[in-house]
């Protein structure tokens, strides 16, 4: 009998709990969502947008005027009408005119709403629309160290979500600015139809600033808390969509699930208690307003009594008053979706002020096809945090023509050092030059014309089996790309996929092994057709048969031009006419197979480890191996 | 039972209830099957369908009111003031009570059918997250995250939202405009029909709009889906935009994309003005006319001005209903749409799932069968694996080689039940794999995926993902085993540093050696390495398997790799091909043997010399 021992996954044994080394979601606290509604330089970035359409938005700030002011109009036009003869046996002709100024008035309304809810409408789609397009841009520029540390789904929220508040803030906006007019209309008309009625009906106003006072704070606070845990509920979802796979392999279902509800669960408590304070608001305008109405009912009534007020202003009092707390109540909503689109403002400039830390010079030059495709590394120090060097003072050089091979235990800094090449970062001191010119000093979109890279790790796009090799060489030819694929032994298995060259990629490549899909990101680096081309482990995944085959073929496609070449298997780099052994960040040999092998350093053994015999290695190699790679 | 922050206690069991129940009412159309499952919280949904029929009837109370305290002013003026002050004062009084009672039956109406929603929107969106883990591989592979991810939050709130804009709007605006019509109708019935004449128009405009809504809600989202799907590749995969300086190429990209997705947008504005700013229209005609008739009215004698007031406040009231009534059916435009997509997501069928009373599987001895195993993948015009049998028993190390595509991860996954074969059987013990519960199959079964997926958390969490039980010494012996041991108590954070999505922060060997110690915490009685030391240097691999051989004695492991050095110790060795197993046998049978593996294991050996490998397997 075979016991599965101190099998502690049992989430049955610990009934209620959560276990103590599980999450899900990577949600980090973000900065304050509700800040301040006005922030001058963020006011500043969005005009910038916003500024192209200024005629449009001109426009329908006029007509929000025009529109605001025949909706104040329509009740003075009533009340007029009733009281101008409309008594029992008065002058119709009367009653014809204000019925034919009503018939224009709201002719005008309805076009100036339409002029202005279309124009605003588009305008709105379009800055939404031109934002995300500065921002995706300028994603495309800023430097990868700073793409490490962030998450894509933290960028997507950011093209996607902060943009739509803003739209969201742009359609309202222009709309409140009618609220406003029509406001500070209300009541001048009130106070022009009758002073004292007029302002004794305003003087329910202090209580509704005095509540909000009081109410303000704790409403920010219970917003924050509903938004936040809104997306720390998105960010833990879209995390297991991403892992599903993982998920279902390690059998985490049932804790991710049981931690997704507590997370999910503390959403809907703090989306009640937003809720709380949002409609709490309702009853107090309510009851304001209808202490107004009694005011004027009772007030305006003794009026009437005394003769000093006509009915008809009684009526239009009644119309203003509840008229007028609607403009309040949209305003007070308003607010609280200009903060939200203050916040969101300001982290789309966030967005589009990433410095670009790697910038082309503006004298740089253009690499062309003609350089002699030398790369050299002269004391090079780098480090993803400068503290922590990955490569410490490296230096070589790769003759034009020649190719190279890179070789050390892992984490040594192989691939950083391929990165640089490309100047994905920028070395802390030394330099990298590439055909003669330091990589500071050329233009970033030529040289990664000139130097094609095959990644450790294959990224494929959603697509055709031929857009994928082709990528973004928009001159190569169909010829170009079966060339390339026969090249890395890839032709037999496209042809048999469904579709064959026209065959459909899933995401990131998930219909084919890894191994095709390493193929086919070699094979795009083929047809890229550069003077300089980078493989990090670019055949590890693939079998030795295969890699022979590969190889043969670039014996002829890389004739006349750079190779570097980083491999495990030291069967793959057998061709290369030098071999830089790095460990640790240093350089420790370099040399031919053969004159390495001789000095028995690192390479030798870890050569000997590989294929001298396949007999177990001897335990005092593996501890001096140990004793020098003990910190990869 | 959990208590939460709020100190409340939420019942785990209502977790899966709530799952349950949204699976409920398959084959129902969407809008009834929300309003259906709305109806689960039957208290608040009263609460706020019972507020909603007050506060409306109320709110059409008050031009009743202020009509009433027009007439008595009016009265007042023609009949001297005696008693009337009184009069005004308790009409004022009434006003002033029906406005905080309307507020605060407004204040009940909003709070609970937004409470509806919530719930409604946590419930869904458990049962979301729960068939997202339960849809097997061959869902994923077909369906892109982001579009998943899209019906996870975008459709889920156009449904969550339908009862409060869609429902309680309805019953809202029924209230309004059939009582108000039914209490003008009792006034004077021709000027009643004039101040509704509106309603038709309105009725047939939104029917209208809603279908012509639906229709762009639906390509609107498709088309946002592509731009974001272009956003989210283009940021997953910048390594290689930056290495073939695709820029330029990616914003073509974008722009076509979003051109597309703008051209719809604006189209869906249009729409939308066109509808409010008709029903707006219509609406005031309505009252022009009301104004015109019972002007004459008035006139003749037939109607005291405060009859003709109230009239016209009533209409007042409606106006704000009647910009609702685009914002009803825009709701209900985007949950049809909406919950169209969502329940076909939901009642998608899931094609791995127990069978009715799968037992579990019991591991007894630990051996593994495959028994004339073929599968193939859906679409694909070749089977994937033809005809694969072996045995393995407990102790046993299968090594796997074969080019890539030969069906090695596709091997592995069938064990599992990531995917279920076509032909034959995999067996544990005797008990068929796919006969027995997916939860201890999956336990038993431990599978180092080709290419590492790790989370955006600690080290030590990523470690224990499978265990997240686990002890710290745990832990860190699977750490030590795979060789990261070292690396990680070199960083200034240890086991607590986050790594970052996907593992970028990490060399590509030191990813594999984590998902290597994630699965050596484990201990399951099939354990598979699929290529996982491809990017290890030999002499860490080295370390790394006379590590693991301490626990491998009462277990399978099977080893898939390219490199031979790795197969070197393993009792049998497969040689795949084409999804057919065309050698078998140890290393030292199969160097015997002088086919395929022999000329592979010279290419790895004696690579300066020119090894023919198709002539060498003839
Ligand atoms: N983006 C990054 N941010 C921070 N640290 C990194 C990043 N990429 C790599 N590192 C660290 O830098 C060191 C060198 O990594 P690199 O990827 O260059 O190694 P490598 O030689 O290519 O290893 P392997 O053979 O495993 O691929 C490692 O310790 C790794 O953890
Ligand atoms: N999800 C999928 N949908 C459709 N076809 C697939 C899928 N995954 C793999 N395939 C196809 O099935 C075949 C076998 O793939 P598999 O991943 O098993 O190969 P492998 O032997 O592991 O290769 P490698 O050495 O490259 O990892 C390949 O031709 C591949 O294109
Ligand atoms: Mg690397
Ligand atoms: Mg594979």
């Amino acid at each position: 009998m075979r016991a599965i021992e101190e099998d502690d996954r049992d989430v049955a044994s610990f009934p209620g709990q959560r276990p103590p080394r599980a999450s899900v979601g990577s949600h980090r606290i973000e900065e304050e969502i509700f800040g301040k509604a006005y922030d001058p330089k963020t006011v500043r970035r969005i005009w910038a947008f916003v500024r192209p359409y200024r005629l449009k938005i001109y426009l329908s700030v006029a007509a929000v005027l025009v529109f605001t002011a025949t909706q104040l109009a329509i009740p003075l036009i009533i009340g007029r009408a009733i009281d101008s003869g409309m008594t029992q046996g008065g002058n119709s002709t009367n009653l014809l005119w204000a019925v034919a100024t009503f018939a224009v008035v709201v002719v005008i309304n309805y076009a100036a709403s339409w002029i202005q809810e279309s124009q605003v409408g588009q305008v709105a789609e379009n800055v939404l629309f031109d934002m995300r397009r500065a921002m995706f841009a300028q994603l495309q520029r800023v430097s990868l160290s700073f793409m490490d540390k962030t998450e894509v789904g933290r960028l997507m929220s950011r093209l996607q979500g902060d943009v739509n508040s803003m739209q969201e803030f742009l359609e309202t906006s222009v709309i409140s600015v009618g609220d406003m007019v029509l406001l500070v209309g209300i009541v001048v008309v009130l106070l022009t139809l009758d002073f004292r009625l007029g302002l004794l009906t305003l003087s329910t106003m202090p209580i509704l600033f005095i509540v909000r006072i009081f109410w303000l704070p704790p409403a920010k606070r219970a917003f924050w808390a509903a938004h936040e845990t809104n997306s720390i509920t998105a960010g833990a979802m879209a995390e297991g969509i991403n892992g599903v796979r993982t998920v279902q392999n390690l059998d985490r279902q049932r804790v991710n699930f049981d931690l997704f509800d507590d997370k999910a669960y503390n959403n809907l408590l703090t989306q009640l208690t937003g809720s709380r304070f949002a409609q709490v608001m309702v009853p107090i305008v309510d009851s304001l307003t209808g202490i107004a109405m009694a005011i004027v009912v009772v007030v305006g009534g003794s009026l009437v009594l005394n003769g000093g007020l006509e009915i008809g202003v009684i009526v239009a009092f009644l119309f203003y008053i509840q008229r007028f707390f609607d403009p309040i109540r949209s305003l007070t909503m308003q607010y609280s979706i200009m903060q939200r689109a203050m916040t969101s403002g300001r982290r789309i400039t966030e967005v589009l002020d990433i410095p670009a830390s790697i910038n082309d010079k503006p004298d740089a030059i253009a690499l062309t096809r003609d350089m002699d495709g030398s790369v050299e590394f002269r004391d090079v120090v780098f480090g993803y945090s400068a503290d922590r060097p990955v490569l410490k003072n490296v230096s070589f050089k790769v003759n034009p023509g020649e190719t190279v091979a890179l070789v050390g235990p892992t984490g040594s800094g192989k691939t950083s050092a391929m990165s640089l090449v490309h100047r994905f970062y920028e070395v802390q001191s030394g330099a990298v030059l590439v055909g003669g010119h330091d990589v500071r000093d050329v233009t970033q979109q030529s040289l990664g014309e000139q130097v094609a890279m095959v990644l450790q790790e294959p990224f494929l796009f959603t697509g055709s089996v031929f857009d994928n090799i082709r990528y973004n060489k928009a001159s190569a030819t169909r010829e170009d790309v079966i060339a390339a694929a026969k090249a890395v032994g890839a032709h037999d298995f496209i042809t048999r996929l469904p579709g064959g060259y026209d065959g459909m990629l899933e995401q990131r490549g998930s219909n084919l092994s890894l191994g095709q899909r390493q193929l086919l990101s070699f094979a795009r680096a083929l047809v890229a057709d550069a003077k300089i081309l980078v493989l990090d482990e670019a055949t590890a995944n693939i079998d030795s048969y295969t890699e022979r085959q590969i190889q043969k073929a670039l014996l002829t496609l890389l004739e006349g031009r750079t190779g570097m070449v980083i491999a495990h298997r030291l069967a793959t780099i057998r061709g290369a006419d030098r071999i830089i052994v790095l460990q640790n960040g240093e350089l420790i040999e370099t040399g031919n197979h053969d004159q390495l092998m001789e000095k028995g350093g690192l390479y030798a053994k870890l050569y000997n480890m590989n294929y001298a015999s396949f007999d177990d290695i001897p335990d005092e190699l593996v501890a001096q191996a140990n004793a020098r790679a003990a910190s990869t | 039972m959990t208590t939460d922050k709020a100190g409340r206690v939420h019942s785990r069991g209502d977790a899966r209830a709530h799952v349950a129940a949204a699976h409920a009412g398959k084959g129902r159309g969407p809008l009834t099957r929300i309003a259906l499952y709305s109806l689960r919280h039957p208290w608040q949904a009263a609460a706020a369908i019972g507020a909603t029929i007050i506060a409306s009837v109320l709110q059409l109370l008050i031009p009743r009111l202020l009509g009433h305290a027009v007439d008595q002013a009016q009265g007042i003026l023609d009949a001297g003031a005696d008693g009337a002050e009184q009069a005004l004062f308790w009409s004022a009084m009434t006003l002033l009570g029906v406005s905080v009672a309307r507020g605060f039956f407004t204040l009940v109406q909003n709070y609970y059918s937004e409470s509806v929603g919530h719930h409604v929107g946590y419930e869904l969106r458990l049962a979301f997250y729960d068939k997202v883990q339960r849809l097997s591989y061959s869902y994923h592979d077909k369906v892109h995250t982001g579009d998943l991810i899209t019906v996870g939050l975008l459709d889920l709130d156009g449904l969550r939202m339908f009862f409060a804009t869609g429902l309680v709007r309805v019953v809202l605006l029924s209230v309004l405009i059939g009582v108000g019509a039914y209490m003008l109708l009792t006034t004077d019935i021709v000027l009643a029909l004039l101040a509704l004449s509106f309603v038709p128009f309105v009725a047939w405009r939104s029917s209208v709009a809603q279908l012509t809504l639906r229709a762009t809600w639906l390509t609107l989202q498709q088309k946002l889906s592509a731009l974001s799907r272009v956003m989210e590749e283009n940021l997953g995969g910048i390594r290689v935009v930056r290495a073939f300086s695709g820029a330029d190429f990616e914003l073509a990209k974008f722009d076509h994309a979003s051109k597309e997705a703008l051209a719809l947008a604006h189209e869906r504005v249009h729409v939308r003005v066109r509808n409010t700013s008709f029903m707006t229209f219509s609406f005031f005609f309505a009252m022009g006319l009301v104004l015109w008739a019972g002007g004459n009215k008035v006139i003749a004698g037939e109607m005291s001005v405060g009859t003709l007031a109230s009239f016209l406040t009533f209409m007042t009231i409606l106006q704000m209903p009647v910009r609702q009534l685009g914002l009803m059916v825009n709701s209900f435009a985007r949950a049809s749409t909406c919950g169209d997509r969502f329940y076909a997501f939901l009642d998608q069928p899931l094609a791995i799932s127990d069978a009715p009373g799968a037992p579990e599987l019991k591991v007894t001895e630990g051996t593994l069968r495959f028994e004339d195993v073929r599968f193939s993948y859906e679409g694909a015009t070749h089977p994937t694996l033809d005809g694969v049998s072996f045995e393995a028993r407990a102790g046993q190390t299968i090594g796997i080689v074969g080019a890539p595509g030969s069906g090695k991860s596709t091997l592995a996954h069938l064990i599992p039940r990531f995917y279920d074969v076509s032909g034959g059987r995999i067996t544990i013990d005797g008990q068929d794999v796919s006969k027995v519960s997916l939860q201890s199959l999956r336990r038993a079964v431990a599978v180092v995926q080709q290419d590492s997926f790790l989370f955006t958390t600690t080290i030590e969490n990523n470690i224990a993902y499978g265990d997240p039980w686990a002890k710290e010494t745990k832990i860190e012996k699977a750490a030590e085993s795979a060789q990261l041991h070292n690396y990680i108590m070199g960083l200034p954070a240890g086991y607590d540093t986050v790594v970052g999505e996907r593992g970028v922060s990490l060399s590509g060997g030191q990813r594999q050696r984590l998902s290597i110690a994630r699965s050596l915490v484990l201990r399951p009685a099939v354990m598979v390495f699929d290529d996982s030391t491809a990017a290890i240097d030999a002499g860490t691999e080295h370390r790394i398997r006379s590590a693991i051989r301490r626990y491998a004695s009462d277990r399978v492991t099977l080893v898939i790799s390219h490199r031979l050095s790795s197969l070197l110790h393993a009792d049998t060795i497969l040689f795949l091909e084409g999804g057919q197993i065309v050698e078998q046998g140890s290393h030292e049978e199969l160097l015997a043997q002088g086919g395929r593996y022999r000329a592979l294991y010279d290419l790895q050996t004696r690579p300066t010399e020119d090894i023919e490998i198709g002539s060498a397997a003839q």
